[in-house]
């Protein structure tokens, strides 16, 4: 039969057969499996039909746990159910799993395998969570390919259900769930073929029904529990029988063959190697190579590695095997040796000892790790492997694809080993996130994949940053299947589509001997040489590089493309590479941009089309000059950059990470704060540029800038002494601040170009209303002195905390130090600003627990990380624990605090006569550390420190300061102790961050426990309404009408709400913000929220790039939002409660205008009406609606009665007198 | 006495029961819009107008958000779930034509304001297919290029119409604004190059401006009777003169209104401002007042008084010209303090 070829990824692969043989799935999203369930709901939503013809449900859970309790239950009442997930998220399903296999109930999970965060977390893929599920007593059959992906997916859920035992289906994250590929799409009548509809119905005889009543799930005593455990062995005896015997009918049916596992290499092989996973690919890619090399070499792909068959092991290995070595893509500290390698170990030990060993005597076996977290696995990490199986003294266990200068476990390799064959095109091309690079590339390989006999490959590599994004694709065509799971190394085609890459990367380093270089420039051809440095002129002379040079740039503009450069250059890509002939490419890129963008309009289509058409004309062959004088690459980071900046985060800047030796990284995953500093990045095209002359000092670009790159000091006239020329300054514009000058600076190098600052600056020249106080201009002719400037603004004494201003307000606000900066957010974030404005507010004494997301992302990923000190050193201290328990874990950093300040406490006073008394010391100016003068000495000073205002925390610091410099001298365990301690005597506080998919979802459980507590502690809600760290899927918090990921067709429920339900306790301090639509409410909340002794909760507006709207104008968008009713600004503060007063103060007024006036502005409500204009309609007159509704609550509240205090919850436990003062 | 007159009345080559026709407003924006005007009277109905730039910018805009962001970051390779379609385009609005011409009986006239010389002919196209039967080109041109003649905005708006009148078959009447030097001039070109009526007059939307702000800002005002006289002015002077039908736009909020639209010598009245501020049913009403009106004085027919004050018929074909504005200005009377009485 015809099946069709297409060109896909391993998620949708996957997704494609899970869906068409479920009933039932249930989603959550995490990354790299989140696809997998975007899919299933795309594909519910357009009403396709599974194999029975009946449309699946999808439901999207709170979290993984309630993924795994739904798929339990749907699995217990006999539908077909699966699930989508991968990490932590494996890892939270865990408990279910146990008592789904317990129950030998048939399910397959599909895993896109994943790292488990440690030291970090990382989202790249490795085995280290399904190897977290090896003891739940589920099968695990490992795909090693996008083909392989789609065919097990249908093998395990074959096999589920003759053998009743839960498959996990694994395939290894981004390197096969990513990856496209050209594959042969199953038939439904393949499902069909292999799925019995005996077995299904049997699935469903077993569910519960009050039909035939039974009980499941009982708690056994001593007496039984062992022997039920033991019962189902002789399932677990059957299965690898079962899977070949599905694994046969599927050849019959299909024609690819697979077994348990798979041998491949020399019938007479000495040395083979056991791996599982996509590194299979590249194990038998060697292998083949090797044994061409007349090498004795062989390999052996696991594919079901559980239950593990010994026998079919033993059947695989050649007799001649003497040495073996076992690979594992997962780490098990302090274990005798990873999971694979031990049951290889195992199998082999007991099979020598039965007498039922192949081979004469037991082979040499070790184990190695490889391809952590994605790391790079080669062939030529394949050949050391081979090669380190000839040392009659091998290094087990190993390491390979790193360098261990700590316990030298590392194998050698030689990185310049290339084996594959020259038939293959390997094109690497160097893009933007924004440019469309990737987008294009996807299109390529669609075109030879889909419509030529050939084949194709796609890979691509983004970096962690989301503003200004550089992704790089890898790309192979070729007329055999392409089965290399590796980056290319040695690529005939490289594209540098950013020019600015060559100061910063070696884009050239993976470029062949005589490869072709296409340039986007932004010179002329003439002058483009000039202008690369001159190490790459030297590496494109060296390699005898063919240069094409293009300005795409001024082509998309002239064809209002903007920065999409994307058709431009792919059009010159096929124009030179030689994949197609040159015509028929032309036709064929059209083609497929009428198939991509057709159903976007007209208009889209014909803008590509005059790319493609506009394309060849502007593109130049340059004949290679013979010398290299560029200029010098610029240095990564500054000289001045401390060293571990300098040594390790330059080396990762410069992306040369994959080099650093083990030596070089901390033990324990601890680093440096303030680093971003040092990256300069220099996305933005245009800058702002301040006008001191229109400026009103009001503080508002400093407020909203994202990244914080616009700050404002005020300062004595003399600190400009000296300042570089055209650095600008005006009278400050504050009564109490004399004759003080005030500056306001933009770091031009940091700046994104996202303009907030300048939609949101109130200042006009009042004879050209087009300039405002803060314009865009283009960066360049600005670069260097806003350069000069920013080194010589810094330097600028920052204006005293603890001076007279009190930061209340906007204006105030705006001289505070930014400990939060640069962050690799989107341009234009609308999280951001808020984080900034805590850390100015009171970071210098902070604890920040990060809810995994966008905001433990861009907060903490490396190279560099925004969280910052000041110049005493001190700043935020940051960290992430999960994605689900981010509330407990800041609450767990409340507890310690608490109670290491009890405890000084109690040691003050067991110290207080020694501390007061110690005649060493000078005598105690009781004046200079109590303002109020009422303490008598220092130890009553500290205990009755009132702290509440930056004056008083810098009197409480000082105290602080002697309180240590006595101890210092004092003998005494408790005077140590004290010592140890007495830092957290200055108040500090606790900030509990996370976006709404934490708050509303996956941690609320953790979160409304916590908010219970009664504890100090600051929850910061940045609700973005989606989830959008992973893409934008629909959390709780989504409105009513928006379309998101996981609600494609518009959300039905209106959104959460969160600070009402907070509100119940009546001793939680709640407050709902929006930059946007009121600033000066926004940090008023803020300020309530970190004085009130208990718990708070600031639910955040936070506009975001999955709203699909103008970035610039996000701000506007909030206090659209406000003013049409949906986000309404209010503060519910229980302190005023004992005032006689009403907790609940509504700061916005009634709604001005209509709901869809503010939605309509976003893509994600107008999309539904223009995909389904009657439901949108529908759900857009329900959420005006609601919004209505709500409104009148709101207003209710505002109105009632102060709450009486029983109603409040009265004090609860910890937060009444003994609370007090924390 | 009432059921004898005739209000029947003939605009496009199309036979409308009296001169009462919905403008392309908000009105007729769904297929409930249209049938509520049918019920409430309305002898025809202008479809609102299909915008070629309103479709061009959905199009592109929907693609820049699909794509905004997408392909930069490995967690998130998209922000939005790629549905199957989209209704962007005309498809919509064509859906629209078909399902009206299904369902209700009096005429429906399409209306484009295209924004290239091919968007023109292919929307114009696509409409005559829908079932429309007649297009209003509604060329809503604000000339600002200091470099472009008046000629020049003339041709423009007859390259339109001679590429559209070779493209379809279906009567083709032109909106267009009282802006022109010559407007008798310009609409003899017009009837000369196959439009078969005139709509007079568009009503550009004035931006104001935000003293608080300091910013520029659309400003929607509907029409009232006062904006009558320019187009009834123009009607009264064209009639007869010009070959091509009149449908009279802007002011029309009674029965007087009409009837004095239909004496200058207009087919057909329309009107939107009307109908927004006070309901759809006000067709009904207007067109009581009006028998009511036409009976008293014993009219016979629209038919009969179509033209009858058109500067042709009156006695003082002067009034329409310079010494109505001399007139006018005569008319003032000042109080002692030099305000208007």
């Amino acid at each position: 039969m015809k099946r069709p070829w297409v060109m896909t990824d391993g998620n949708e692969a996957t997704a494609y057969v899970a869906y068409k043989i479920n009933e039932v799935v249930a989603i959550y999203p995490i990354t790299p499996a989140s696809a997998m369930g975007e899919f299933a709901d795309l594909w519910s939503a357009r009403k396709d039909a599974n194999l029975w013809g009946t449309v699946p449900l999808i439901q999207e859970m709170q979290a993984e746990s309630g993924a795994a309790g739904a798929v339990h239950g749907a699995l217990q009442t006999g539908a077909l159910t699966t699930t989508f997930t991968a990490s932590q998220g494996l890892l939270l399903m865990l408990p279910n799993m146990y008592k789904i296999a317990g129950e030998l109930t048939s399910t397959v999970f599909h895993i896109a395998a994943r790292s488990l965060a440690a030291q970090a977390l990382s989202i790249f893929g490795d085995h280290s969570d399904v190897m977290a599920a090896r003891s739940t007593g589920w099968a695990m059959l490992f795909a090693n390919s996008v083909q392989e992906a789609q065919d097990f997916a249908l093998i395990a859920q074959a096999a589920t259900l003759e053998g009743r035992i839960p498959f996990l289906h694994v395939m290894d994250g981004f390197r096969t769930s990513h990856e496209v590929a050209k594959i042969e799409r199953l038939a439904d009548e393949d499902m069909r073929a292999l799925i019995d509809d005996g077995a299904v119905h049997a699935h469903r005889a077993r569910a519960l029904t009050p039909e035939r009543p039974i009980v499941r799930g009982t708690a056994q005593n001593p007496d039984v529990f062992f022997q039920a455990r033991e019962s189902a062995n002789s399932y677990y005896d059957a299965l690898p029988a079962i899977v070949e015997g599905v694994m046969k009918r599927f050849e019959e049916r299909v024609g690819r063959s697979y077994h348990l596992f798979d041998y491949v290499g020399a019938p007479d092989a000495e040395r083979v190697v056991v791996v599982m996973g996509s590194g299979a690919q590249t194990v038998d890619q060697t292998v083949r190579y090797l044994q061409g090399r007349g090498e004795k070499v062989g390999m052996v792909k696991v594919r079901l590695f559980r239950p593990f068959s010994a026998k079919h092991l033993l059947a695989a290995l050649p007799e001649s095997t003497r040495a073996i070595a076992v690979l594992d893509r997962t780490k098990e500290p302090g274990s005798a040796g990873e999971p694979l390698y031990q049951d290889v170990v195992t199998a082999l030990s007991r099979a020598v000892t039965d007498g039922d060993a192949p081979m004469a005597a037991m082979p040499r076996v070790i184990g190695g790790r490889y391809g952590l977290s994605s790391k790079e696995f080669t062939p030529a990490m394949v050949s050391a492997i081979f090669q380190e199986l000839t040392s009659p003294d091998p290094k087990n266990p190993f390491t390979i694809g790193i360098r261990d200068d700590v316990t030298q476990l590392s194998l050698d390799y030689d990185s310049e080993l290339d084996i594959e064959p020259d038939s293959v095109t390997r094109a690497v091309f160097w893009g933007l996130g924004s440019d469309g690079t990737v987008g294009a590339n996807k299109n390529s390989i669609k075109i030879i994949g889909e419509e030529t006999d050939g084949y194709a490959q796609g890979y691509f590599v983004y970096d962690s940053k989301k503003a200004g994004a550089r992704t790089i694709s890898h790309l192979r065509f070729g007329p055999d299947p392409i089965d290399s799971s590796y980056l290319i190394g040695h690529a005939n085609f490289v594209a540098v589509h950013q020019f600015g890459f060559f100061e910063r990367v070696d884009v050239l380093a993976n470029a062949a001997q005589g490869a072709t270089l296409l340039i986007n420039s932004p010179h002329t051809p003439d002058e483009t040489w000039q202008h690369i440095p001159h190490p790459a002129q030297q590496q494109i002379l060296d390699k005898g590089l063919n240069l094409y040079v293009i300005n795409a740039y001024e082509v998309a503009r002239e064809l209002g493309l903007g920065n999409r450069i994307n058709t431009i250059m792919q059009t010159c890509f096929f124009a030179i590479s030689g994949v197609l002939p040159k015509d028929e490419a032309a036709d064929r890129i059209k083609d497929a941009i009428r198939k991509t963008y057709g159903k976007r309009g007209e208009a889209v289509v014909r803008m590509n089309f005059a790319a493609v058409d506009a394309a060849l004309s502007h593109l130049h062959p340059l004949p290679t000059p013979e010398r290299s004088d560029g200029p010098d690459m610029p240095p990564v980071v500054p000289e001045s950059a401390p060293d571990f900046v300098r040594t390790v985060t330059a080396e990762m800047i410069a992306g040369r990470g994959d080099d650093l030796a083990v030596s070089a990284l901390p033990i324990d995953g601890t680093y440096p704060s303030a680093t971003t500093r040092f990256e300069k990045r220099n996305l933005a095209q245009e800058v702002p540029v301040w006008d001191p002359e229109i400026c009103i000092q009001c503080g508002k670009c400093v407020l909203v800038c994202p990244h914080a790159v616009i700050r404002a000091k005020v300062v004595e006239p003399a600190a400009l002494e000296g300042a570089p020329q055209g650095f600008l300054s005006a009278d400050n514009r504050w009564r109490e601040l004399g004759d003080l000058r005030y500056t306001l600076q933009v770091s031009v190098e940091d700046c994104t170009g996202c303009s907030l600052c300048v939609e949101v600056c109130p200042a006009k020249d009042k004879s050209n209303v087009g300039h405002k106080a803060i314009d865009m201009a283009p960066q360049l002719p600005v670069k260097e002195q806003g350069k000069r400037n920013w080194d010589f603004f810094l330097d600028l004494p920052e204006y005293p905390r603890s001076d007279s201003l009190h930061f209340n307000t906007v204006k105030n606000v705006q001289l505070l130090e930014p400990l939060f900066e640069f962050s690799g957010a989107c341009a234009g974030c609308g999280e951001t600003p808020y984080l900034k404005l805590v850390s100015q507010l009171f970071g210098d004494r902070s604890v920040v627990a990060n809810a995994t997301g966008c905001s433990s992302i861009y907060g903490g990923n490396l190279p560099t990380t925004p969280w910052s000190k000041n110049r005493e050193g001190r700043g935020p201290a940051w960290s992430n624990s999960l994605f689900e328990d981010n509330a407990e874990f800041g609450l767990g950093m409340r507890l310690t605090l608490d109670k290491q300040v009890q405890y000084a406490q109690e040691l003050l006073r067991r110290l207080h006569t020694r501390i007061s008394a110690d005649s060493m010391r000078p005598p105690v100016d009781v004046e200079q550390y109590e303002p109020s003068g009422s303490a008598s000495d220092l130890v009553t000073a500290i205990l009755e420190a009132e702290q509440r205002d930056e004056g008083g925390i810098a009197a409480q610091r000082a105290r602080v300061a002697e309180l240590k410099r006595r101890l210092q001298g004092m003998d005494g365990s408790e005077a140590r102790d004290l010592l140890s301690l007495a830092e957290v005597l200055v108040r500090r506080n606790v900030w509990i961050v996370g976006g709404d998919g934490w708050a509303y979802d996956i941690g609320y459980g953790g979160l409304d426990h916590v908010l219970a507590s009664g504890r100090n502690i600051n929850v910061l809600v940045l609700d973005t309404e989606v989830y959008s760290n992973t893409g934008g899927q629909a959390s709780k918090a989504t409105s009513l009408g928006a379309v998101a990921k996981f609600a494609a067709g518009g959300k039905r429920t209106p959104k959460k709400e969160l600070g009402r339900i907070a509100m119940q306790y009546g001793y939680v301090y709640v407050a709902q913000v929006a930059m946007g639509a009121n600033d000066a409410q926004t940090v008023r909340a803020l300020r309530e929220a970190e004085s009130y002794d208990g718990p708070s909760l600031v639910i955040a507006y936070s506009h975001c790039i999955a709203h699909g709207i103008d970035m610039a104008k996000g701000m506007e968008q909030q206090k659209n939002a406000t003013l049409s009713g949906y986000w309404p600004l209010y503060r519910y503060d229980p302190r005023l409660v004992a005032e006689g007063k009403n907790p609940f103060q509504l700061d916005s007024r009634a709604p001005k205008i209509p709901f869809s006036e503010y939605a309509m502005a976003e893509n994600r409500y107008r999309m539904l009406r223009q995909t389904s204009p009657d439901e949108a309609e529908a759900l857009m007159a329900e959420a005006q609606q609601s919004v209505t509704d709500r409104w009148a609550i709101y207003e209710w509240l505002a109105k009632g009665d102060p709450q009486p205090a029983a109603a409040a919850g009265g004090a609860p436990a910890g937060h009444g007198e003994e609370g007090a003062k924390r | 006495m009432n059921g004898a007159i005739d209000l029947s009345t003939r605009y496009l080559g199309l036979d409308l029961a009296h001169p009462l026709v919905p403008s392309a407003s908000p009105l007729s924006q769904t297929l409930d819009g249209i049938r509520r005007m049918e019920d409430a009277g309305a002898s025809a109905v202008v479809m609102y107008s299909l915008f070629e730039e309103q479709i061009t910018q959905d199009s592109l805009s929907l693609d820049h958000y699909m794509s905004y962001g997408a392909e930069s970051h490995a967690e998130a390779l998209s922000y939005f779930p790629e549905p199957e379609s989209y209704n962007v385009g005309p498809d919509g609005y064509l859906e629209l034509i078909r399902d009206a011409k299904a369902s209700v009986d009096i005429p429906i006239i399409g209306s484009l304001n295209g924004a290239s010389p091919g968007g023109w002919t292919h929307y114009a196209k696509l409409i005559q297919e829908a079932g429309a039967d007649a297009l209003e080109l509604n060329i809503y041109h604000v000339a600002t290029d200091p470099s472009m003649t008046g000629d020049d905005v003339e041709r423009l708006y007859l390259d339109v119409l001679r590429d559209v009148r070779e493209m379809v078959t279906i009567p083709l009447a032109v909106k267009l604004s009282p802006y022109f030097s010559s407007m008798a001039h310009m609409a003899q070109r017009l009837a000369r190059s196959g439009a078969d009526g005139l709509v007079l007059f568009n009503r550009f939307y004035q931006p104001d401006f935000d003293l608080e702000s300091l910013e520029v800002g659309p400003h929607l005002v509907l029409s009232d009777s006062d904006e009558l006289r320019l187009p009834l002015r123009w009607i009264a002077i064209l009639y007869g003169r010009i070959q091509t039908d009149f449908a009279l736009t802007s002011g029309v909020h009674t029965h007087f209104d009409v009837l004095k639209g239909v004496m200058a010598g207009s087919a057909v009245t329309m009107l939107a401002s009307e109908l927004l501020k006070s309901g759809i049913w006000r067709i009904t009403d207007i067109l009581e007042d009006m028998k009511a009106w036409m009976t008293e004085r014993e009219y016979a027919s629209v038919a009969q008084m179509r033209g009858s004050m058109s500067q042709q018929n009156v006695t003082d074909a002067a009034a329409f010209e310079r010494a109505n504005y001399m007139r006018t200005l005569q008319s003032f009377r000042l109080d002692p303090t030099g305000l208007m009485v």
